[in-house]
């Protein structure tokens, strides 16, 4: 990740830019020319929910930097407009040079005595300094991805962690080792590794680093490579309860709850439509038969009537592809991003969680220091700093989840838009053709009735 | 009104000449592919099912009852707009019109006649209605008695009847002068038919074949019918279900920002998609129904097959009764009986009759078997006669059929593009607008 100065922003003025301080802390990288285009658009506000420009806290402390946390959220934050004018052909580069590339690919299965499994091959090219090798290729099971989302929603709980395609499939109703199947969810997987190795901060995990890495996943130990924030959330007591929840989280739990309502319609509507299509395309197939039975009682008649049946075949099999293309891309998305929101939610939640712990803490001491006169605790200052990093690092995330969402929809509709465009082109090539054959037919045999 | 205008060209006086189409009239039949030929009737006038109306009235068990009425226009050929109506311009309801083809049927059974259409709606997907005063049902027929009325008129020999020209024109009196021909006694009897399908022992082949031909086309039809019904079902629900998605898209664009008015704009494409599937098969139902007069049409093919066996069938009862009796003429003169008899034997029994009683009988069978000889040259003759008029006829109709289910056809095709292109052009709307988002 290139630390340079953002583009496209206005600077902020006044305080020490908080960028100037994390260079020291984070690794340097060998400086590559960024080969992307700066975007134009003078709005910095990443549109939507807010995004807090302020770069430093609201009590005016300037920010820790010790934990990669809270500086990479930072940084997050001032470059989220590069995304919007990102090339939406590869939804997760950010227009500065991406320097982790990860890959899930080729299924295959695996038949033990004990069980049947399918492996993925994962690819990982990479010029960080945190890998020991620019290359790596492993195989790795549905039960390390759910192991590594795991360790990441223990140890950087203030984040946003991508979804996971569903972990249990009803046995009998779905077939898990179905080629369908299957592709489905290595897509899915796929987009959750990249979305993770395109995040600021998850992506310099430690457990995605083993994950990528380590030839044999020690899950059972796990590493112990926690960050300090990650331990002191943990440690969070429950018990206390949040007071008063600022607007604005409050704004994001009812988008959420709304949203993934929409969300469950669409879903519904999408089957129903699938199911409709299902019940067109068997009459449609009878459809064609008939008009070819027919044919065979007919001489004159047989090659356009052979001609129409030709022609609702291929309508068939163009609906078909239709409705194959919707099921393996629409819906797995619409689950997809029903996940992601059950994900946000429960940051949400641990927010919360923290914002009452800190606010409990605050109100014992202050009563004591009445009394005691002692001085507020490090303890109450430490969770002050918590509930900030986490306000800010959820804030960061919020705008990046709004920001993908939006691409991800706009690509998915569009794509939606392209599948039943091809459908109709398809059919209509089909009946052009036979319209044409048979005028032509009809010009030759009115020229033959004219010679007579 | 020129009552004997019908049958005043002797031009048409062969009949049943079915020469080839010149290029002019081919072309013609491009244009229009009902009226086949130029008739003399059809040279003179324009026949237009104008109108239609509701009226109410007694029936014939005298219960009220709404029933609907067509008016039939009749107009001067190549008159300018407004030209004056020839006739009485009658109203005729449905059951006149099935009157008038029953006559038809009977006083020209070698003619394919041309079919009225459905008497109730059948095959009806199901927002379709089937009910018989529905104006779209109502509309329909009102077409298809126009098109029947011009297919009579374009008929050769059809054309020329006295009687279907006063359907055309007189608004009363109609009906007596159709019953006074007397067609109803003419009909053959059902009983008399079906014996006659059953004990014919030497149809000819091609009528065979055409009746074969008849019922597969009669299946084929119908099968397709019932399955486009359905096909015609499934596409409607296709269709509506997307207008879902307008809605959807309306109510989360309003917990949107940026997505808002794509997604917005979208839906309302997708409430336009699927509002289209009305208008498409509204114009599917016009090929439904010239499918259905084709199927309609076996059953006049039938009809003419079912005369030839009957005839063919008299002419094999007449040529046994002519052989039965030279038989029983055989055994008189010679005195052998060959074939067990009542009368051979009440002879062995009680006696040998008189030569004069024997005379007199001989007498009695010669003038017989002369009627007899008469009979069966009458009837191969009226065999040969229908054998080779009904043969034109089919052939006629072959070719129109060939031509015009041909042309039906293609104008299916040419509606498919259609539609195709109204949801190319709607899907293309709603990307722009995904783009927007």
């Amino acid at each position: 990740m290139i630390v340079g100065a953002p583009r496209g922003l206005q600077p902020v003025n006044g305080t020490t830019h908080p960028l100037s301080a994390v260079q020291e802390t984070l690794s340097p990288v060998p400086d590559v020319t960024a080969s992307c285009h700066i975007p134009n658009s003078s709005s910095s506000s990443s549109g939507g929910g807010g995004g807090d420009k302020e770069v430093v806290l609201t009590n005016g402390k300037p920010i820790e930097t010790s934990s990669p946390a809270s500086a990479s959220s930072l940084l997050n934050r001032l470059q989220l407009d590069d995304d919007l004018e990102a090339d939406t052909l590869d939804l997760y580069a950010s227009t500065e040079t991406r320097d982790l590339f990860v890959t899930v690919d080729d299924p295959k299965k695996h038949v033990s005595t004990m069980e049947t499994y399918i492996t993925y091959r994962v690819s990982t090219k990479t010029s960080r300094i945190e890998f020991d090798l620019p290359e790596y290729n492993l195989r790795r099971r549905y039960q390390d991805f759910d192991w590594l989302r795991m360790k990441l929603e223990d140890s950087q709980p203030t984040h946003l962690i991508p979804p996971l395609p569903e972990k249990f499939v009803m046995k009998g109703v779905v077939d898990r080792f179905s080629e369908e199947f299957v592709e489905t969810r290595m897509k899915a997987l796929d987009k959750f590794l990249k979305r993770v190795a395109d995040h600021p901060v998850l992506s310099f995990n430690p457990h995605l680093n083993a994950f990528l890495t380590a030839k044999d996943l020690n899950k059972r130990q796990g590493l112990a490579l926690l960050t300090k924030v990650g331990e002191s959330v943990k440690q969070a007591a429950g018990g206390y309860k949040l007071r008063a929840r600022p607007p604005e989280y409050c704004v994001m739990g009812e988008y959420l709850d709304t949203f993934n309502q929409k969300l469950g319609t669409m879903d519904r509507i999408a089957q129903r439509i699938l199911k409709e299509q299902t019940e067109y395309l068997v009459e449609l197939r009878e459809y064609g038969s008939v008009y070819a039975g027919w044919a065979g009682s007919e001489d004159a008649l047989t090659r356009p009537l052979e001609g129409v049946a030709g022609c609702v075949s291929t309508c068939c099999g163009a609906m078909e592809d239709l409705s194959e293309g919707m099921s393996q891309e629409l819906l797995p998305v619409l689950r997809e991003y029903v996940l992601y929101i059950e994900s946000m939610k429960n940051v949400l939640k641990k927010r919360d969680q923290s914002q009452a712990e800190y606010e409990g803490r605050l109100e014992a001491a202050v009563i004591r220091k009445q009394e005691e006169k002692t001085p507020v605790p490090v303890e109450v200052e430490k969770c002050q700093d918590r509930v900030e990093c986490f306000n800010a690092d959820l804030k960061a995330d919020w705008e990046r989840w709004q920001s993908n969402k939006r691409q991800d929809f706009r690509q998915l509709l569009t794509s939606m838009a392209d599948k039943n465009i091809n459908y109709f082109e398809k059919c209509q090539s089909a009946w052009e053709s036979l319209v044409s054959q048979l005028q032509d037919d009809q010009a030759e045999n009115t020229n033959e009735t004219n010679c007579d | 009104m020129n009552r004997t205008m019908a049958d005043s060209d002797s031009e048409e006086a062969a009949v049943l000449d079915n020469t080839d189409l010149t290029s002019p009239e081919s072309e013609n039949n491009m244009i229009n592919t009902m009226v086949e030929r130029e008739t003399a009737l059809l040279k003179k006038i324009d026949i237009n099912v104008a109108e239609s109306e509701k009226r109410s009235g007694k029936n014939t068990v005298n219960m009220q009852e709404t029933y609907t009425v067509y008016l039939i226009e009749i107009r001067p050929a190549n008159a300018a707009e407004g030209g004056l109506p020839v006739g009485d311009s009658p109203w005729r309801r449905y059951s006149e019109f099935e009157l008038l083809r029953t006559y038809l049927l009977v006083t020209y059974p070698f003619v394919v006649i041309p079919p009225l259409p459905e008497k109730r709606a059948e095959f009806v997907w199901h927002k379709l209605s089937a009910d018989n005063l529905d104006p779209d049902f109502v509309e329909r027929r009102r077409l298809g008695l126009e098109n029947f009325l011009i297919r009579v008129a374009s008929h050769s020999v059809l054309s020329k009847d006295k009687i279907f020209y006063q359907f055309l024109t007189e608004e009363k009196g109609w009906r007596e002068a159709v019953l006074e021909t007397g067609f109803q006694d003419k009909a053959d009897s059902r009983l008399k038919s079906l014996s006659a399908t059953l004990r014919v022992k030497n149809p000819d082949k091609s009528f065979t074949d055409l009746k074969q031909y008849s019922d597969e086309l009669n299946s084929a039809i119908s099968h397709l019918l019932r399955v486009r019904a359905k096909v015609a079902d499934r596409m409607y629900g296709v269709y509506k279900v997307h207008g879902n998605y307008g809605r959807i898209f309306s109510e989360w664009s309003a917990i949107e920002k940026e997505m808002g008015d794509g997604l917005q704009s979208a839906g309302h494409h997708m409430d336009t998609h699927s509002a289209s599937v009305d208008d498409i098969l509204e114009e599917e139902e016009h090929y439904a129904d010239q499918l259905k007069e084709y199927l309609f049409y076996t059953d006049a093919l039938r009809s003419v097959c079912r005369k030839h066996e009957l005839i063919q069938y008299e002419l094999e009862m007449a040529v046994l009764d002519l052989a039965s009796k030279k038989q029983q003429r055989e055994e008189l003169t010679t005195g052998a009986v060959r074939v067990f008899s009542l009368k051979g034997m009440s002879s062995k029994l009680f006696g040998q009759e008189s030569p004069e009683q024997r005379e007199s009988r001989l007498a009695a069978l010669q003038q017989s078997i002369q009627a007899s000889e008469d009979a069966v040259l009458d009837k191969n003759q009226e065999c040969r006669e229908f054998m080779r008029m009904s043969w034109e006829e089919v052939k006629r109709f072959k070719e129109q059929k060939d031509r015009e289910l041909r042309e039906a056809l293609i104008s299916y095709a040419i509606m498919q593009i259609s539609m195709c292109k109204k949801g190319i052009q709607v899907w293309s709307n709603a990307k722009e607008c995904f783009n927007k988002m």
